[in-house]
């Protein structure tokens, strides 16, 4: 473009109504996808967010090589490297979803973010689609490293590959880090504060279960229903065991009292506070 | 057009905003104007949906803000130019409004040069910026989705003069191209010199609003004659009051009205103006009790000059 150019369009853009008759509320409405892709691009583009981000993968890899080196031949089965993976995603993701949200409070970014969209609730809803994109292919980034140290594993060893996950497990798994993102995001609507949400989300999923634990070895009548109450418990079983009807409805109760409850709670505080 | 009806804004028992009503004009610059605390900003976050009201309403030409399809193109906002992540770039953080918006990649590059950023500073992260680049930064937001009203919080803050003198015409143009332009501040002069309407409000009241030109006529008149003595008699033979300032008289009048009595009289005169100081007096004084400061130390020299 040439200098001439330029400031052609710099004045039009500078340009406001024409005699001030232009039609004010006359555009047309953002879209939902547009306000998604701006919240994806907004959990890359700092650098505290493009670090965490790659940390998934940095991770992952050094799991995997973890497993590679220190795992005895015979338990290098995918099922292996799965754990070993799983573990840092399952801490990662809900701290990622936690700072998609909190970060326009703690940063004061949403001044100009619910400025531009005016719907609290468009914004939170484009947050949370974004950030379980980003948990889905983060699943699916994992699956592929694992499948690799897998192979990587018994072509050194020179065992026998074993594919010990089904479609079905590892839906499981998704399932489960899905929800500890939704967890994060919950804790993030709620409290608004960024380490704030990050010390919930521990005290939440290191604190709760045991004293839950606890609880349930001392009262009977707690030990009963905690299969139906604890969230952690019914998240846990997507891990390990097949689901049965039960313990998916055991995982649904469990969800809307922890989950679902405190996120309403959280987004009525966040339609009527004030962005400051 | 803004238009502002009995806004009020209540917090626990303090009322920030007081049955604040006024609109700003197109192609007229309304400047808002008040002491720190005065609920300049309160209304200001009202009016773009940042903060509830507790009664009264604010529209932009006839519109909520919120019933606003993409609000960017029809409102400029600038309320804090710090409240953005220190880690963006200041590039990224007008491509998030670009994209927000739904505008072409080019007016970010278009903005940055029209708000003077050089390429080499929209590269580094806001954390670096002064507080003068934010605010450039904050007015290439508020511009870039080329809206026909613009909100702007103390937008002067942090820059420098010849900043502030950008800052000045580039809303003085905007105006005159039929946009319709507030802005508060609580530096008299800093409206004076920009503001064709001004809102003075104090304590979350208005306590006065109307053209610049009817409240500086309400100051009173700065007037300086070889013969002081005689200028004097003149005026207050006339019945116009008159204050002796040593070298000068200030006189409760409009300039005409003290020209055409000197010319009558035929005293020659060497200067004769508003009184500016006049209408910071009135500032202070209108806004007296919301000050925290004890105002006989204050010097009014800087924002009177």
């Amino acid at each position: 473009m040439t200098a001439t150019a330029t400031a052609t369009a710099t004045e039009k853009a500078a340009l406001p109504a024409e005699g001030g008759a232009r039609t004010v509320g006359a555009h047309r409405a953002i879209p939902m996808s547009r306000i998604v892709a701006v919240e994806l691009r907004k959990m890359f583009d700092t650098r505290s967010g493009f670090w965490l981000m790659a940390s998934i993968v940095i991770l992952n890899v050094i799991a995997t090589g973890a497993v590679i080196a220190f795992a005895p031949a015979e338990e290098q089965t995918y099922n292996q490297f799965a754990a070993a993976i799983g573990f840092p995603m399952a801490v990662i993701l809900p701290m990622i979803a936690v700072l998609s949200v909190t970060s326009e409070w703690s940063q004061r970014s949403g001044l100009t973010t619910f400025t531009l969209v005016p719907h609290r609730g468009r914004v939170i809803f484009a947050k949370a689609v974004a950030a379980v994109g980003v948990g889905v292919v983060s699943m699916g980034v994992a699956l592929a490293v694992g499948a690799l140290g897998n192979l990587l594993g018994s072509a050194m060893t020179g065992n026998d590959l074993v594919w010990d996950i089904t479609v079905g497990q590892f839906g499981n798994i998704v399932i489960a880090n899905v929800l500890g993102m939704m967890v994060g995001f919950m804790l993030g609507v709620l409290l608004r504060n960024s380490a704030g949400a990050i010390v919930g989300y521990f005290v939440f999923s290191f604190v709760l279960p045991t004293l839950s634990m606890l609880l349930a070895q001392s009262q009977q009548w707690f030990s009963d229903l905690q299969l139906w109450v604890d969230f952690n418990f019914a998240q846990g079983a997507l891990f390990d065991e097949d689901m049965t009807g039960e313990m998916w409805a055991q995982l649904a109760t469990a969800s809307t009292i922890w989950l679902v409850l405190p996120l309403v709670v959280g987004l009525v505080l966040v339609f009527r506070s004030e962005v400051k | 057009m803004i238009t502002v009806e009995s806004l009020t804004k209540q917090y626990g028992g303090v009322t920030a905003v007081d049955d604040v009503t006024f609109t700003a004009e197109p192609g007229r610059v309304t400047g808002f104007l008040g002491p720190n605390g005065a609920g300049k900003s309160t209304t200001m976050r009202i009016m773009v949906g940042l903060t509830p009201a507790t009664s009264g309403h604010a529209t932009i030409s006839g519109h909520r803000y919120a019933d606003l399809p993409n609000p960017g193109r029809d409102v400029g906002v600038l309320l804090d130019a710090s409240a953005q992540h220190a880690g963006r770039t200041g590039r990224e953080i007008l491509t998030l409004a670009q994209r927000t918006m739904g505008l072409p990649s080019r007016t970010v590059d278009d903005m940055l040069q029209r708000v003077s950023l050089t390429q080499k500073e929209s590269e580094r992260r806001v954390r670096h910026y002064s507080l003068g680049m934010r605010q450039r930064l904050g007015i290439a937001t508020a511009l870039i989705g080329d809206p026909t009203v613009l909100v702007l919080d103390e937008p002067a803050n942090g820059l420098d003069p010849a900043g502030i003198r950008w800052m000045r015409d580039l809303l003085r143009d905007y105006a005159d191209r039929g946009g319709t332009v507030l802005l508060s501040s609580h530096l008299l002069h800093e409206i004076e010199v920009v503001a064709d309407d001004i809102v003075v409000i104090g304590r979350g009241r208005i306590v006065a609003q109307g053209t610049k030109f009817d409240l500086l006529r309400s100051a009173g008149t700065i007037v300086r004659a070889v013969d002081l003595v005689r200028l004097g008699t003149a005026l207050e033979v006339e019945g116009v009051r008159v204050t002796d300032l040593d070298d000068a008289l200030r006189v409760d009048a409009d300039p005409a009205v003290v020209g055409r009595l000197a010319h009558q009289s035929g005293v020659p005169l060497t200067e004769l103006r508003s009184d500016g100081a006049g209408l910071e007096e009135m500032f202070l004084e209108l806004t007296a009790d919301t000050q925290r400061d004890d105002l006989s130390h204050t010097d009014t020299e800087g924002a009177a000059a």
